[in-house]
C-alpha cells in the first residue's frame, strides 16, 4: 500500500513562503480553484490557503532560535476528519493515501474542520465548500509532465529543498530514508491520527572533542613527549627533519 | 470554538420539541394506565403541532449553518460513520412521527388494535407514541454525540454531553408543556410542572458536573507537541496570514474571560433557579403566566448555556494560531 506524504525539514526551511505562493498559484488555477481572497489589498486581507508557513521563536533572549514551520494537511493514516463527514465528500484514497474533499458533494457544514486537530482545513468563503491540500493530485499523475515536474507545486518551489515528497510505506524511498536517518517525527502524535507527513528536527553539527585528543603525541603541544616536556615553542620533529 | 447561532438555535429548539412530545406522550401513557384523566384529542393534536413548530424552526436554523444548503440531502448518506448524518436522518423521521401522532389524535382515529395481556388497549397513537419516544431519545443521542465524539475537543468528549442535551431538552419541553396545559385549560399543568422541576434539577446536577470536569481538564497538546520542538519556552511570531483566516474565525470566540464568566452565571441563573421558582408557583395553582414565563426564561438561559458550551471548548488547532502577523 502506498502512502504519499511530504517530509519537511525544519533544519533547512528559511521561511521564504515560496511553497505557499506556488501552492496557491497552482491550485487556484486548477480544479480546486479559484482560491479566492477577500480584501487582498484592504485592511484585513484573508483568503483560502492549503499551505501556510508560520514562525516560532524558541528560547529566551539572547539564546533564541527562529523556527519556520510550514503547515498543510498531513494526510493522516487514521484521519479523524473523514468518518465525521455526513456527505462522503471527505475521503481517503485507498491507492495512495491522499485525503481529498469532493467539492461537488461538500455541503460546507465545517464539521470536518472541527475534527482535524491541526487546523489545516479551510472553508472557502466564495465557493462555500471545505478546502485543503490535495498533495497536487492533479500534477503528480499527469502523463503530460516530466518525471521531475510530477511533484507537488510546493516541493518544486522550495529553494532549499526543505520539502521531500514520496511514499513513506516504501522503506527505500527518499522520504523513508529521511524519516529513519534524520529523526523524522509526527505532529501531535498523542491523538493517534498517525499523520503521513513527517517533520525533520533542527539539527546542529557539533564536534565533540576531548582535550587529550587535541594534545596528541604528533602535534605541537607534545603532551606525550619525553619528560621534562619541551616547551611548546621548541622545534618539533617536523621542524627539524627534512624527509 | 466560535459559537454559531444557527447551531445554538438548532440544538435548543429541537430539544424543546423533543421534550414537549415526550411530555404529551407521558401524559397519554399515564391516562392509559388510568393514573390521569384522558385529555381531549385537540389537546394532543395542538401540542404535537407546537412540538412540530419547534422542530421545524430548529431544522430551518440548521440550514443557515451550511455553505451549500441546496445539497443538504447528501448529508443523509454517511450514517454508518457520521453522527451528523445520523441526526439528519432521525430528525425528519421524528418529525414525521410527531405529525402522524398529532394527526391521529386530531382525527380521533384510535381504534383498539390489540389488547395487552394486562388488559391494556393499544391504539395507533400509542404505537406512534412509543415510536416517537424511541426516536426522540435517538435524536438526543445523535445531537449529543456530534459533539461528544470529537476526542480533541475534550470539554465535549464525555457522556455528560449526551446526558445534558437529553436533560435540557426534557426540562425545557416539560416546562413548555406545563405552560401549554395551563393555557389550554387542561388539568395537567401541575403534572407537567412537577416533572419539569425534576428534570431541571437533574439537568442542574449534570451541568454542574460537566462544569467541574471541564475546569479540571489539563490540555493534552502543547506548543511543544504541536511543532515538535522540545523547549519550555516557545512563542509564536507569525501564523501565515496578516488579517486572520478561517482558522482564527471558526475556532475562537473572541470574547474576554469576564464575558465568558458572565454568560456562565447568566445561564446558571436563568436555566435553573428562576424557572424552578416559577414552576413551583405554577405547580400549586396551575396558573398559566408563571409557567409560560418559566419557559421563556429557561429558553433564553439555554441559548446562553449553548453559547457557553461552544465557547468553552478549546480546540488544539488554536495552538497554531496564537499571534496574527
Ligand atoms: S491533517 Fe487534518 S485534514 Fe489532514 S488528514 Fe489529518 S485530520 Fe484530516
Ligand atoms: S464541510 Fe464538506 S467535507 Fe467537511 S464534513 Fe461538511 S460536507 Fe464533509
Amino acid at each position: 500500500m502506498t502512502q504519499l506524504a511530504l517530509v519537511i525539514d525544519l533544519n533547512v526551511c528559511v521561511g521564504c513562503h515560496a511553497c505557499v505562493t506556488n501552492c496557491k498559484e497552482w491550485n487556484t488555477s486548477g480544479p480546486a480553484g479559484p482560491m479566492v481572497d477577500q480584501n487582498p489589498y484592504g485592511k484585513d486581507p484573508t483568503g483560502t490557503f492549503f499551505n501556510r508557513v508560520q514562525t516560532f521563536e524558541v528560547g529566551e533572549f539572547p539564546n533564541t532560535e527562529t523556527v519556520h514551520f510550514p503547515k498543510s494537511c498531513l494526510h493522516c493514516e487514521d484521519p479523524p476528519c473523514v468518518p465525521v463527514c455526513p456527505t462522503g465528500a471527505s475521503y481517503k484514497r485507498k491507492e495512495d493515501g491522499i485525503v481529498l474533499v469532493d467539492y461537488d458533494k461538500c455541503i460546507g457544514c465545517k464539521y470536518c474542520s472541527w475534527a482535524c486537530p491541526y487546523g489545516v482545513r479551510e472553508f472557502d468563503e466564495q465557493q462555500k465548500v471545505m478546502k485543503k491540500c490535495t498533495l497536487c493530485v492533479d500534477r503528480i499523475y499527469d502523463p503530460k509532465m516530466t518525471e521531475e515536474e510530477r511533484r507537488p507545486a510546493c516541493v518544486r518551489a522550495c529553494p532549499t529543498s526543505a520539502r521531500l515528497f514520496g511514499d513513506i510505506h516504501d522503506p527505500e524511498s527518499e522520504v523513508s530514508h529521511a524519516i529513519r536517518e534524520a529523526g523524522g517525527y509526527q505532529l501531535m502524535a498523542e491523538w493517534g491520527t498517525n499523520p503521513a507527513n513527517h517533520y525533520l528536527p533542527r539539527r546542529k553539527t557539533k564536534l565533540r572533542i576531548r582535550v587529550d585528543e587535541i594534545e596528541r603525541a604528533d602535534n605541537p603541544l607534545k603532551i606525550d613527549s619525553q619528560l621534562p616536556k619541551p616547551d611548546t615553542g621548541a622545534p618539533a620533529l617536523d621542524d627539524v627533519t627534512s624527509w | 470554538m466560535h459559537p454559531a447561532f444557527s447551531v445554538i438555535f438548532l440544538t435548543t429548539l429541537i430539544g424543546v420539541g423533543q421534550g414537549l412530545f415526550l411530555a404529551l406522550f407521558t401524559a397519554q401513557s399515564y391516562a392509559g394506565f388510568g393514573l390521569l384523566h384522558e385529555q381531549s384529542s385537540g389537546f394532543y393534536a395542538l401540542g404535537s403541532l407546537l412540538s412540530l413548530a419547534f422542530l421545524g424552526a430548529g431544522l430551518v436554523a440548521s440550514f443557515f449553518h451550511l455553505g451549500r444548503p441546496e445539497r443538504a440531502w447528501r448529508s443523509a448518506t454517511q450514517w454508518r460513520t457520521s453522527w451528523l448524518s445520523r441526526e439528519v436522518i432521525v430528525l425528519p423521521a421524528f418529525m414525521g412521527t410527531v405529525a402522524l401522532y398529532g394527526l391521529f389524535h386530531w382525527l380521533g382515529w384510535r381504534p383498539v388494535l390489540l389488547t395487552l395481556p394486562t388488559g391494556l388497549p393499544v391504539d395507533p397513537t400509542a404505537i406512534l407514541g412509543v415510536a416517537g419516544t424511541v426516536l426522540a431519545f435517538a435524536l438526543f443521542v445523535c445531537t449529543g454525540m456530534i459533539y461528544a465524539c470529537l476526542r480533541f475537543l475534550r470539554e465535549w468528549h464525555t457522556p455528560l454531553t449526551v446526558i445534558n442535551y437529553t436533560l435540557f431538552g426534557g426540562a425545557s419541553g416539560f416546562t413548555l408543556a406545563a405552560g401549554y396545559a395551563a393555557v389550554a385549560g387542561s388539568d395537567l399543568a401541575g403534572f407537567f410542572a412537577g416533572w419539569a422541576m425534576i428534570l431541571t434539577g437533574l439537568a442542574l446536577v449534570g451541568r454542574v458536573a460537566s462544569l467541574i470536569r471541564n475546569a479540571r481538564l489539563k490540555p493534552k497538546s502543547s506548543l511543544q507537541s504541536a511543532i515538535g520542538v522540545k523547549h519550555p519556552k516557545i512563542v509564536q511570531k507569525t501564523q501565515g496570514s496578516m488579517g486572520g483566516s478561517f482558522n482564527t474565525r471558526e475556532f475562537f470566540h473572541g470574547k474576554s474571560k469576564t464575558f465568558l464568566r458572565a454568560v456562565k452565571w447568566l445561564f446558571l441563573v436563568c436555566v435553573f433557579p428562576v424557572p424552578l421558582l416559577l414552576l413551583a408557583a405554577g405547580f400549586t395553582d396551575g396558573a398559566g403566566l408563571p409557567l409560560l414565563v418559566a419557559f421563556g426564561v429557561q429558553y433564553l438561559g439555554l441559548i446562553a448555556e449553548r453559547w457557553f458550551f461552544f465557547a468553552q471548548a478549546n480546540h488544539p488547532q488554536n495552538l497554531y494560531y496564537q499571534s496574527i502577523a
